[in-house]
């Protein structure tokens, strides 16, 4: 049972308003722990993050001094994706336009724009051509138009073919297929010809509140603090950005957007969003293999009927022989013994899949967790000091699987409804943060609202007895026939992290080993997306109670975390006196995907935001 | 001892990113994947700063030879602490072709322009692991150099150097002006914070050219060819020594 209990820290050190969720064990937890012999030691303290141990408490901080410095701007934006990037340049743009000044300045964990993006993708450049009109003679990475659609479901050693017809989702003609880190890195060149202000590879880790408790702006994340929690000598207090509203855009399931929905109750109206982890490779083909403009997707094998998910695998043009492939499994899966990135590299053995890949070489890697809840997990988008964007509060079409194009139609949104509002002579607000709902009115007559509530009851269609052939046969009468006219609107399941089902009630699952040429482990693939981050530092996934992973998590569903993560990050290892196991976090492996915050069935885990630069060196995913 | 010191730093692939060798195997991939300073080079801004704290040296001076995205290397030296910043525009072929030779002529050239007192520069670049750029440079200014520095202390108008060598520690007493090279034990760089960064936009860094200096880029060395390492093999296991000697002897080994 979870209780949020807020608790106001204010120190005179320390003004800044932390919100913690206790979490209550019920009765049957009581037994669980009492009954799983933990051996008689006590858990080993895994996580020493300042969020869970606050540091005014701790002697070891009493005399550093936790003074930070402030700067004003008149919009910051966290994060530097699509959304956050076009939101920036629409207001330069528009200050252009009306010669009025405007301070814009973006921080961006990742240690250059692009680092931390992965995506499919097939873009839409609806959205581009509304920024740039011109994009193609600025030189955007738009290299690959689609010129081939093909969709398949896929038996184990067969597969049907589904013809994409006009009008159906999934239909690509007009789209491009891209590097989206490439266009990220291009769309922040364009941004800083236009002044804004950029600041990759520094982390908001804090959302700053005013006396009214409207968002006065952001902290970036403090460093030089060492494993154990500790000041190192190299310490220093992170910087205070503030600004008249704050636009987040931290991508999906954002750790800063977690604590504002909680804090502004932005959630209580709609449903809770649900997930999906898509993983992704680059591989360099042979050429007599390549086919360029050619966009697959493929539905079925190895995943059975209940457990949603895909794959896609989208020929590039850009001068070498490459592919880039993909597997996408919905989060509301119920078998603790799936693991998303060895279905992934089993799907790689399908004679389809396979004949392209032969001969080939992989060249890179990642995952991240994606929007599935669609129209239904849309939450409030604003208040007062700041406003949700992109792909946080969450705009993806899922049954396209396309979200760049709205999340960066959201931006564009964002910056034309509160460019007036910041821009005003004189700043008529009843908070000292502005509130702008005209963004949330605009977004609601835009055509991405009209996009995502014509497509909202696919996903949802596919919790039916039938599983992914029922959703198909709704698809095709609802979507392709009424083009989603039907009046009622279907509901998700719940949150992801309730759907496991407990290990005593599931079957293991036996996934071939990787044979090194087409299928791979999991640790020479974590060594492809170069990640890394400094080691003498807290782990960032952060525990609420240290003791429920091997209490509940392995007593019950058998450690999910081991599987689910594609990083490697988890590991139940042999305690080193006595019996009993521990989680081990290797905390250096993680790539940012927050999918452990999602699945974990006891919620107990918390990404936090790590020391800004670390995270994937990601080139073009 | 007063004066300016000028510091070296280098952009090279970061250390945690896997290396892609370029289809036409005439070098690496770089083209979008994630650079940062050379370790060693952050170490030798680390020293150099020190020294300024300390009142030792009046002014830091950070040079970088490279294409347009170098100066975001100096942006990082000046946020550490450095006063100005040197751009030394190398691009393309001429890039791809600079060794530690034609560095050693810049810096030497810049040492003089600048009536620098001491260079340091870091021990090697992860990238090429040449270790020359210091040597060289002491070398064409005939200055005395302390290289793979774990220690440096200014006393009156010497240095003393702690250096590390395979045997253990040397020490020793060298003049200025002199070249110091870092290694790994000399110090523990500080973070560039943000609000640095936001001030380093505000210091100059000096645009220069090769030919200015009277420096001739034309390299000595022509890369043949890239390859990757030979994947690793399993090994055998043999029963008795005459079976080693004769699956040596079957390789061609002996």
């Amino acid at each position: 049972m979870k209780v949020p209990i807020p608790i106001f820290v204010k120190s005179y050190k320390e003004m800044t308003l932390y919100v913690c969720t206790f979490f209550v064990p019920t009765k049957p937890l009581y037994t669980h722990v009492h009954r799983r012999a933990c051996s008689s030691l006590s858990t080993p303290r895994i996580t020493t993050h300042y969020t869970i141990h606050p540091r005014d408490k701790d002697p070891r901080w009493q005399d550093i001094e936790m003074e930070r410095f402030a700067d004003e701007a008149d919009v910051v934006i966290v994060g530097g994706g699509p959304a956050g990037l076009s939101a920036a340049i629409r207001l330069k743009q528009l200050a252009n336009q009306h010669q009025k000044e405007l301070r814009v300045c973006l921080v961006e964990k990742a240690s250059q724009l692009g680092a931390h993006t992965l995506s499919g993708a097939c873009l839409e450049p609806s959205a581009l051509t509304e920024l740039f009109p011109d994009w193609k003679e600025r030189g955007a990475p738009l290299n690959t138009p689609v010129t081939d659609d093909v969709f398949s479901i896929f038996t184990e050693k067969h597969r049907i073919p589904v013809p994409i017809l006009p009008g159906l989702p999934m239909r690509n003609h007009g789209n491009y297929i891209v590097r989206l880190g490439n266009l990220v890195r291009w769309l922040g060149e364009q941004a800083e010809e236009l002044g804004v202000e950029l600041y990759p590879g520094y982390a908001a880790s804090e959302v700053l509140f005013h006396e009214d408790r409207s968002v006065k702006g952001i902290a970036t994340n403090d460093v030089g603090i060492a494993k154990d929690g500790s000041p190192k000598d190299v310490f220093e207090r992170g910087m205070e950005l503030h600004a008249k509203v704050t636009l987040f855009g931290e991508g999906c399931h954002g750790h800063l957007a977690k604590q504002l929905y909680k804090q502004f109750n932005l959630r209580e109206n709609c449903e809770p969003q649900t997930y999906a982890i898509g993983l992704k490779e680059l591989w360099v083909i042979d050429e007599k293999k390549w086919r360029p403009g050619r966009a697959e997707h493929s539905v079925g094998w190895p995943l059975d009927r209940h457990t949603y998910g895909g794959s896609f695998l989208y020929h590039l043009n850009e001068g070498e022989p490459m592919v880039a492939l993909g597997f996408v499994v919905g989060l509301d899966y119920s078998n603790p013994y799936l693991s998303p990135f060895k279905e992934f590299q089993r799907w790689k053995h399908h004679p389809f899949v396979e004949s392209t890949l032969e001969g080939g070489q992989r060249i890179a890697y990642g995952a991240r967790a994606l929007n599935e809840g669609g129209f239904q997990s849309i939450p409030k988008l604003t208040f007062p000091g700041g406003l949700l964007i992109g792909c946080s509060p969450g705009f993806m079409n899922v049954p396209k699987i396309k979200g760049t194009h709205t999340a960066m139609k959201s931006g564009i949104l964002a910056a034309e409804a509160l460019f007036p509002k910041v821009t005003a002579e004189n700043l008529d607000s009843e908070t000292a943060g502005l509130h702008v709902p005209e963004y949330s009115d605009n977004l609601k007559t835009s055509s991405v609202w009209k996009e995502l509530r014509s497509v909202r009851n696919i996903r949802p269609s596919f919790h039916n007895p039938l599983g992914l052939y029922g959703g198909m046969v709704y698809t095709g009468i609802f979507y392709w026939i009424l083009r989603g006219k039907e009046p009622w609107t279907l509901k998700h399941c719940g949150i992801d992290a309730n759907q496991l089902k407990p290990a005593k009630d599931c079957t293991p699952i036996e996934y071939p080993k990787p044979d090194g040429k087409i299928s791979f482990d999991l640790l020479s693939s974590v060594a492809l997306s170069g990640t890394n981050h400094e080691g003498d530092q807290p782990p960032h996934l952060t525990l609420k109670d240290d003791s429920v992973p091997v209490a509940r998590n392995l007593a019950i569903y058998d450690g999910p975390e081991q599987r689910f993560c594609p990083a490697g990050v988890y590991e139940y290892v042999p305690v080193e006196t006595g019996d009993g196991m521990r989680l081990q976090i290797n905390a250096q492996n993680c790539v940012h995907c927050k999918t452990c915050d999602i699945k974990d069935p006891s919620q107990n885990i918390n990404w936090v935001v790590p020391e800004g630069g670390g995270g994937p060196a990601y080139n073009g995913m | 001892m007063s004066g300016r010191v000028l510091v070296g730093v280098k952009r090279v692939i970061d250390y945690a990113v896997k290396i892609r060798v370029k289809p036409d195997h005439t070098g690496v991939v770089t083209d979008g994947v994630k650079h940062s300073m050379n370790p060693f080079c952050e170490i030798a801004v680390e020293e150099a700063v020190k020294l300024k704290e300390k009142k030792l040296i009046k002014e830091v001076v950070a040079v970088s030879c490279g294409p347009q995205q170098s100066q975001e290397t100096i942006r990082t030296a000046l946020a550490m602490g450095a006063d100005r910043g040197i751009h030394v525009e190398v691009s393309g072929k001429d890039y791809d072709s600079l060794g530690p030779l034609q560095v050693s002529k810049i810096l030497a050239a810049l040492a003089k322009k600048e009536e620098a007192q001491l260079i340091i520069l870091g021990k090697q670049a992860i990238d090429d692991d040449c270790n020359q750029t210091g040597q060289m440079t002491a070398a064409l200014l005939d200055w005395p150099q302390g290289t793979f520095a774990s220690e440096v202390s200014l006393e009156a108008e010497k240095i003393k150097v702690v250096r590390e060598i395979d045997g253990g520690l040397e020490t020793i007493k060298i003049n200025t002006p002199a070249v110091l090279t870092a290694d790994l034990r000399l110090n523990t760089p500080r973070y560039a914070t943000l609000p640095n960064i936001m001030k380093a936009k505000k210091k100059k860094i000096a645009n220069v050219k090769p030919a200015d200096l009277g420096v001739d880029l034309t390299s000595r060395l022509e890369v043949l060819r890239v390859d990757e390492p030979p994947q690793r093999e399993a090994g055998v296991k043999v029963e008795t020594v005459e079976d080693l000697v004769a699956k040596l002897k079957d390789t061609g080994k002996i």
